[in-house]
């Protein structure tokens, strides 16, 4: 079968039909296939609108997974790194490749009765990870809940009130919850998504081929995807980040919370927890027995979202049991002096500047509706 | 091998040749293809955020003809089985047409989760860190490039030996056309599997999703059978007996059927039940908090395929007017039953409850149209090539005659 000889294949017009191949056919093949190539072409003109550094360069194309790169592999992906963020943000960032401590597994849990539904956490998460801020993605979503039953559909994830806490609802902020048994991992066909030792589900953002798998796989909705390039203000960027966490990301790859693991891994906390102003964020580890999480979880009845699809999250709630009727009335007072000093901004929808306008173009309405919502 | 080359090479210019109709076709597909491509171009430069895709809604009309071509390509088995297993003659020359078309469905298919992706640069590293056997993705691209080279082969191997006149040795391909069998029926149940292995996404997560996938398949697959005989019957000398009509027509009924009753269980389990899982059903039937963007689609669908099965089950279908209206309907019927109406409700609402709709962008469609546009291009060149050699009007023997340099190139190849 090997010995192919591709010259006995297709070649001069010479075992054709009856008749010469005669000038005027041979002028008219000739001319259908100049057309074909200026038709081609034509079709082909968008592309010169690829900006030089989205097309991916060979070092980009040939570097490795990230458990497979060694440590001088990965300095020179760091680097890589480094020089790309400098050249696009005129920052020179700090970058990292953090690894997971020894006899550490991190958990959240949150107490519903003191979250006022402010979203200061979910803005600090955006500043602090370097998200596309147009369109805006962020990692937190607070859904607004009708107290009596923890139906997710009977919430509001688009409450616009400034006079949050609203007494009759609670508010609950879901995120990525680090499931131990995570059906993101499973699902991917590249191995761009892992669970670390320390618990905590990372991605390769050089890895992923953005099939969007993870993202129908996730119960909790927690995956973002970029849709369009993503764009950040210079001001803006946060130069301190790590591999596999707050780097820039690039167009056409998946995103999630990762417990700020270039904060967590040396031993901060959260910008989420970090910025919580009614101390309503519990995070630490689970494996420390006297680690604030792991006595909520001792003494608190706390529970977790969808039990049943067994994802065994390390994102706990509960609610205060001496509040059982409504929010915890420090938390309220709090709130009120947070509404005084902030006026409009207290509560704000997150902002979203929507995608690019030449996107927009080609978009369909209910898009920039679901951006914007 | 040389005779092979040559064969090859006759086939790539005969695909050239045809009458005006031909080219006229050809021609509107080809600038059908080339929109496409432009829209794909628009789509690689602005990335995914051309389609009306979102974080809520994350996979949309790709995946949805990409699952519904999966069945088609699926549907040809449904014509070997009951030439190979019950040796039904009428069926024999058919299945090629049944095959030819799968080949060009899979190609399609290929296609559609390619422009699907948002770093279709990254496709090496699927062979690099392949997730097997964890990811049902892993599974799908190994059964589909299995079926697609099965069919290749048998099709392949079959022309080529009517070609050459030559009874085809059975050894050579009745083992591969059992493998195809088999494995026909494992594409479209590990494309279920896709689907319905997600614990977070009740609407898949059902034990239905693969029989219902089969049984739509074999309904959708055959119907276009006939559709693509009626042309040749038409506009070719190509002998269809009618006998070869009905015993598709027959294939598309009982399928069809099976497919109504599975969607009828599906429908009573959902909605007697009411449990906070019928969200999505009761998304897609009835509308959910005044959002309805699906209501239209898949009760044009129920309307399509309720027709075309009352038309089945009359004597009126015996005609095949009415049998090509039917086919038609019952195509576009499956397709958005399998397309908007399986994967879309899926997403909506989110797991957190929140509704975003969906509804497909010009970007998204003429992409869509020009991969479809693309896989009909390849079916119609097989066809056209496979047409005159099963004939018998393209034969190496009849080329053997015509030129002398032929005859010698010939000679050397049959004394090897
Ligand atoms: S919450 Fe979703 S994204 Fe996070 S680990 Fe679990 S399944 Fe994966
Ligand atoms: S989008 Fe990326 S991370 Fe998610 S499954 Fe696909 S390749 Fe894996």
């Amino acid at each position: 079968m090997n010995d192919v000889r591709i010259f006995d294949g297709p070649s001069a017009p010479r075992t054709n039909t009856a008749g010469d191949p005669s000038r005027r056919s041979f002028l008219r093949t000739g001319a259908a296939a100049l057309g074909g190539m200026a038709a081609l072409a034509a079709a082909l003109s968008p592309l010169r609108e690829l900006a030089a550094d989205d097309v991916p360069n060979l070092d980009d194309f040939l570097q490795k997974h990230y458990k497979e790169m060694t440590a001088a592999e990965m300095e020179v992906a760091l680097e890589r790194i480094r020089a790309k963020v400098e050249e696009r943000y005129g920052v020179r960032p700090h970058v990292r490749d953090l690894k997971p401590m020894d006899g550490v597994e991190f958990g959240y849990a949150l107490n519903l009765s003191r979250c006022i539904g402010c979203r200061k956490c979910v803005h600090a998460c955006v500043a602090e990870n370097n998200q596309s801020r147009s369109p805006e993605i962020q990692y937190i979503r607070v859904i607004e809940m009708p107290r009596g039953t923890m139906d997710v559909e009977k919430g509001s994830h688009h409450y616009d009130r400034p006079e949050v806490p609203e007494a009759q609802h609670f508010y609950m902020p879901v995120q990525c919850h680090q499931c131990a048994n995570p059906p993101c991992v499973k699902v991917c066909p590249v191995e761009a998504t892992w669970q670390e030792k320390d618990g905590i589900t990372v991605i390769d953002y050089d890895w992923c081929i953005g099939c969007r798998y993870c993202e129908a796989a996730c119960p909790y909705w927690a995956r973002r995807f970029n849709f369009a390039k993503p764009s950040l203000p210079r001001e803006q960027l946060n130069p301190n980040m790590s591999y596999l966490s707050n780097r820039p990301r690039e167009k056409g790859v998946m995103e999630k919370c990762h417990f700020c693991l270039h904060r967590t891994r040396e031993g901060r906390m959260p910008a989420c927890a970090e910025i919580c102003p009614t101390g309503a964020r519990k995070f630490g580890n689970l494996l420390d027995p006297h680690s604030e999480v792991s006595e909520i979880l001792k003494t608190k009845r706390v529970f977790v979202l969808k039990e049943e699809v067994g994802t065994l999250p390390r994102f706990f709630y509960y609610f205060d049991e001496r509040y059982p009727n409504q929010l915890d009335p420090d938390a309220v007072a709090i709130a009120e002096r947070l509404r005084e000093e902030e006026g409009d901004a207290y509560g704000a929808l997150p902002g979203v500047n929507g995608p690019s306008a030449a996107a927009l173009a080609l978009a369909s309405p209910q898009r920039c509706h679901g951006a914007r919502a | 091998m040389t005779t092979y080359l040559k064969f090859l090479s006759r086939c790539f210019r005969l695909s050239f040749v045809g009458d005006a109709r031909y080219y006229a076709w050809m021609f509107a597909l080809t600038v059908c293809v080339l929109l496409g491509i432009n829209a794909y171009c628009k789509q690689l430069v602005y990335g995914l955020a051309t389609t009306g895709m979102t974080d809520q809604v994350s996979w949309g009309f790709y995946i949805a003809n990409f699952t519904f071509l999966v069945g088609m390509a699926a549907a040809a088995v449904m014509l070997v089985i009951p030439v190979y297993v019950y040796r039904n003659r009428e069926l024999h020359d058919l299945v090629i047409f049944g095959e030819l078309f799968a080949v060009a469905a899979i190609i399609m298919a290929m296609l559609f989760v390619t422009v699907d992706l948002g770093r279709p640069d990254r496709f090496h590293h699927l062979p690099l860190r392949f997730n097997f056997p964890s990811s049902m993705l892993t599974w799908d691209v190994l059964v589909l490039n299995g079926y697609l080279l099965l069919n290749l082969h048998i099709c392949g191997y079959l022309v080529y030996c009517a070609y050459r006149r030559r009874e085809p040795s059975k050894i050579f391909y009745i083992p591969f056309v059992f493998i195809a069998i088999v494995w026909a029926i494992s594409i479209h149940t590990v494309t279920a599997f896709l689907y319905s292995g997600l614990g977070g996404r009740p609407f898949w997560n059902s034990a239905v999703i693969a029989p219902r996938f089969l049984a739509s398949a074999f309904a959708a697959g055959p119907a276009f059978l006939i559709l693509t005989l009626s042309v040749l019957r038409s506009f070719t000398t190509y002998e269809v007996s009618t006998k070869a009509f009905m015993t598709l027509r027959n294939i598309v009924t009982i399928a069809l059927t099976i497919n109504m009753f599975l969607l009828g269980s599906e429908a009573f389990t959902e909605f007697y039940t009411d449990s906070a899982h019928v969200a999505s059903a009761k998304y897609l039937f009835v509308g959910l908090h005044g959002r309805s963007a699906l209501v239209p689609w898949i009760w044009s669908a129920i309307a399509l395929n309720t027709i075309a099965l009352f038309l089945l089950y009359m004597p009126w279908s015996r005609r095949l007017p009415v049998l090509q209206v039917v086919s038609f309907m019952l195509i576009v019927g499956i397709w958005i039953e399998k397309g908007m109406g399986l994967i879309v409700p899926a997403f909506i609402p989110t797991p957190l409850g929140e509704i975003v709709e969906y509804l497909p962008t010009l970007n998204e469609l003429l992409v869509t149209l020009g991969i479809w546009a693309f896989g009909l291009l390849i079916y119609t060149i097989l066809v056209r090539v496979t047409v005159p050699v099963l004939a018998g009007q393209l034969t190496y023997d009849k080329r053997f005659a015509e030129t002398k340099a032929e005859l010698e190139a010939g000679l050397a190849v049959g004394a090897r």
